[in-house]
């Protein structure tokens, strides 16, 4: 039986058409999965389902349950049971798990709330859901994997049929994943039917009854998983439209001497005294080498570069930072960027870019001593620098003076990178430069992160994507708590061997305890 | 050696992305435009004959003054200096001490009060940049503070008079440099003669440039229509200073500090520091900029710019008296807020603080000549801030 039938579906912003007579047939009780680049719409065609985009401002019919809908608002599609869980998570930090299951559906009469009614539902929505947390514990002190279970319950204390969820695993670690993806095959054993908007295609695969491909605005096809297995490769290529032989681009690694090497770097918690949260790690990179560092999110790879970069995180740092043989002392952030090191933050948005701000101001921005003179800047030679970057790193956008806040991610990733390439490093390090961006999007930038090891510069490269470190790293180090828990060359390493190194280390720290 | 041959096509931007690109910026300067052009009718002709807009510039010059550096805070992200007006009443207080009673030289009473400034600066810059207690809390705090310290200088009395020299701050006028034609001040005229073929000269060369970088411009009509409505502006402008006194000393110190500010802002690194910071501040800590350095200088600044304000304030009542400044914290960030500030930082212009607060500054003396009440006035202010807000909420919605 179908549940959902979205048809000739077209939208309009001003003169751009986001969507092109798109179609969509969900059956119930199915997982649904909607792949696609970046841009391709599917988030568009969410919004529209769910009332993000009222009726009237698309063409096209839904057809949810075999009732015509036309949706003005997402109260209206949420009373018949379509609830969508966003990528950034609409959860209320401040409030409890309880009061954010029940926002604006709360258990309440004459708009007095029924706290002991409220309580006990919440307890049992947990309970489906896997959560086992007191639903009076605040938002705020759980970790994203299980707020993103609170959401969940939230869709199914508004007695959902269509769950619809964007990128939910794009912040979770694999464990958290793993669970969020039992949960969703669980839910449609008792008949809640899904939508799962993903990048992460193995996870499509393994959990999906159907694909279906959107690609510039239409749709391309809908693959039946029912009918026999399919490989990734074959989905990518209705993506991109072609076939992507070689995800990562080639490149004779010509590795240098020692350039880079950290000693016994130790770090502790900045809010909470006494936890250490880098525990003695020593890596070395060569000249001309990428160094990969996998692990687990939440293992301290982000802490540990920031550590590195001008004591951006922690505190109570101690260790070397030898460079070319020299020991350094580096005590800001500013002091990082004058000896060479560069930082490309995993955090675009908040800690990355200046969204109200244009391509032009965000590439200068760490680098304005270049383009100035006496402290005045030179607009002729800022303009020149953007034009050039621009170009150069194929960044998509109408001009030089588009806001940040208006390109793709990919493109704003694109931009950060320009910032720190102009910045002339020596060291950089890129944490997670490719989350959340599109097939295409992601090959540029490997081609660039070679171009930067091509010349010379010592790279350190930070991904929880196992098969992207595999493809691009030279040398991998392995995290995990904290502490370097293994070392492997390109040539020995896979993914079972890095998950191997976790796994042993952990079951280690057990065995202390 | 063969020379390549390049042939480029200049990239115009159309007048509708033009004037869509600058349509907050335009929209209040037409409105001032509007709203001058209401109340000359509206007073019969009163608003623009030369002593009155003389009078406007006096009028308004502290709060242009404070509009300025209250830029500077709000572009750090929304942040407001509350206590502008006890700290411009204070540094009164202290000048006024120090030159009435103790009979100081002026120059130095006036330096003294400037430090001051910078004291008052360090002190609050401190608590707001290096401990992080949120600046509308600790201005709130310098607002009941310097007006308690104003109070117990004055003992609650007014100090008055000041010597002529002091007074000629607000009231003074340059000298004609030119053969006095009866009635007539040839000075404006010739500097705005010279200023009108600086402006051309540079407008043209800045265009040349961007044609040349190949980045999209005006198209020429628009360009030459803006470039003329300027010199047009002021030349009438200086005309009717002209016929008046001249130029008021006041208006040069207000032109200096508006072209070093907006130059400092526009120009300089630690101008787009200030922006940066109140875009996203954890990128610009990121990028290598010192935001608590940036804090700390833009309170500074701030406390600094009040000095000046209430130096120039009291010149021109020609005494110190314990309420006095009240009310204008608030005059200035209207100021900035209708210039198109936003409350969340990293967007607005010195500029823009200007024509804000010459809005509010026309709308106070239209209504005064028309004898409309101070109650009045000030509800037709509130409505207008609100309504300027709104403007620019909706038309950013819009936008997207």
């Amino acid at each position: 039986m179908v549940i959902l039938e979205m048809k000739n579906i077209s939208k309009y912003f001003g003169p751009v058409k986001a969507l092109d007579n798109v179609n969509l047939k969900v059956t119930a009780g199915e997982i649904h999965a909607l792949v696609g680049e970046n841009g391709a719409g599917k988030s568009t065609l969410m919004n529209i389902l769910s009332g993000v985009y009222p009726y009237g401002t698309y063409s096209g019919e839904i057809l949810f349950q075999g009732e015509k809908c036309a949706f003005r608002s997402i109260r209206e599609s949420e009373r018949k049971g379509i609830a969508i869980i966003h990528q950034d998570l609409a959860l209320i930090p401040y409030l409890s798990i309880a009061e954010n299951i029940f926002l604006g559906n709360e258990r309440a009469k004459w708009s007095v709330i029924d706290w002991e009614k409220t309580r006990r539902d919440a307890v049992s929505l947990l309970e489906k859901v896997g959560l086992k947390e007191n639903p009076n514990v605040l938002i705020k002190d759980l970790g994203v994997g299980k707020q993103q279970l609170v959401e969940i319950a939230k869709a199914l204390a508004k007695e959902v049929k269509l769950l619809i969820l964007d990128e939910p695993t794009a912040a979770l670690n694999e464990e958290d994943s793993d669970n969020l993806l039992r949960l969703l095959l669980e839910l449609k054993r008792s008949g809640i039917t899904a939508i799962l908007i993903s990048h992460k295609l193995n996870e499509v695969i393994k959990v999906a009854d159907a694909i279906t491909i959107l690609r510039d605005g239409t749709t391309i096809e809908t693959i039946d998983l029912r009918d026999g297995e399919i490989n990734e490769d074959r989905i990518i290529k209705g993506m991109v439209g072609r076939e992507l032989t070689d995800r990562f681009p080639k490149r004779q690694p010509k590795i240098g001497e020692v350039y880079l090497e950290i000693k016994n770097w130790t770090v502790y918690d900045p809010k909470i005294e006494g936890r250490k949260v880098i525990k003695d790690v020593s890596i070395r990179v060569h000249r001309g080498e990428i160094v990969g560092i996998s692990g687990l999110m939440g293992s301290g790879r982000t802490e540990f570069a920031m550590s590195i970069f001008g004591k951006a995180y922690g505190r109570q740092i101690s260790g070397e930072i030898i460079k070319a043989g020299k020991k350094l002392a580096i005590n800001s952030i500013q002091n990082a960027i004058e000896n060479g090191l560069a930082y490309v933050t995993e955090d675009r948005k908040n800690a990355g870019l200046i969204l109200i701000s244009d391509i032009r101001q965000n590439i200068s921005l760490a680098s304005l001593n270049k383009i100035s003179k006496r402290g005045v800047i030179d607009d002729t030679e800022e303009t020149r620098v953007a034009t050039e970057y621009r170009s150069k790193l194929n960044i998509r956008s109408s001009s030089i003076y588009q806001k940040i806040q208006n390109l793709s991610g990919g493109n704003q990733q694109k931009v950060m990178l320009a910032k720190w390439i102009f910045a002339a490093p020596d060291i950089l390090i890129l944490d997670e430069p490719t989350r959340g961006i599109d097939v295409g999007a992601k090959y540029e930038i490997y081609t660039i992160i070679n171009q930067l090891a091509e010349e010379g510069k010592a790279i350190i490269f930070i991904s929880s994507e196992l098969p992207e470190v595999l493809g691009l790293c030279d040398r991998i180090y392995v995290m995990n708590e904290g502490r370097i828990v293994g070392e492997l060359t390109k040539e020995d390493a896979s993914q079972e061997k890095i998950m191997r190194c976790i796994m042993q280390s952990m079951q280690n720290n057990r065995g202390v305890l | 050696m063969e020379t390549a041959k390049v042939t480029q096509t200049v990239k115009f931007e159309s007048i509708g992305y033009t004037l869509k690109a600058n349509i907050r910026q335009y929209a209040m300067l037409i409105a001032l435009v509007f709203i001058m052009f209401f109340f000359q009718i509206a007073t019969n002709g009163i608003l623009l004959v030369p002593m009155n807009v003389t009078n406007l510039i006096l009028q308004n010059s502290y709060v242009l003054i404070l509009a300025i550096g209250m830029t500077l805070c709000i572009l750090t992200g929304g942040n407001i200096d509350l206590s502008v007006g006890s700290v411009a009443a204070f540094i009164a207080a202290i000048v006024g001490k120090l030159i009435i009673e103790m009979k100081m030289n002026v120059a130095t009473a006036i330096i003294t009060g400037l430090l001051m400034g910078v004291v008052i600066g360090v002190w609050q810059g401190f608590w707001i940049a290096y401990i992080r207690i949120p600046a509308f809390i600790v201005t709130l705090a310098g607002m009941l503070l310097f007006r308690g310290l104003t109070n117990t200088i004055l003992k609650g009395l007014t100090l008055s008079p000041f010597p002529r020299s002091f007074q000629s701050i607000s009231s003074g006028y340059l000298p004609d440099f030119f053969p006095a034609i009866s009635g007539f001040n040839l000075t404006p005229i010739v500097f705005s003669a010279i200023f009108s073929i600086f402006l051309m000269l540079t407008q043209v060369k800045k265009r040349r440039a961007k044609i040349k970088s190949n980045t999209g411009v005006m198209p020429p009509v628009l360009f030459i229509s803006q470039l003329l409505l300027i010199i047009v502006a002021v030349n009438l402008f200086a005309c009717s200073l002209a016929a008046y006194k001249g130029i008021p000393i006041i208006l040069m110190i207000l032109l200096a500090l508006i072209a070093g500010y907006h130059f400092f802002t526009t120009k300089t690194v630690p101008g787009r520091y200030i922006y940066a910071m109140g875009g996203n501040e954890r990128a610009a800590q990121l990028s290598g900029i010192n935001t608590n350095r940036v804090l700390f200088f833009v309170y500074l600044n701030m406390a600094v710019l009040s000095a000046v304000a209430g130096i120039v304030f009291a010149a021109r009542t020609d005494s110190a008296f314990p309420l006095m400044g009240s009310g204008f914290e608030l005059d200035a960030i209207a100021a900035c807020f209708i210039g198109g500030a936003s409350a969340t930082g990293g967007v607005g212009t010195v500029i823009g603080a200007i024509v804000g607060a010459l809005v509010m500054g026309v709308l106070n003396n239209g209504m005064s000549i028309m004898g409309i009440g101070s109650d009045w006035q000030m509800t037709i202010k509130g409505f207008v801030l609100l309504m300027a807000v709104a403007f620019d909420v909706l038309s950013k919605n819009r936008a997207k």
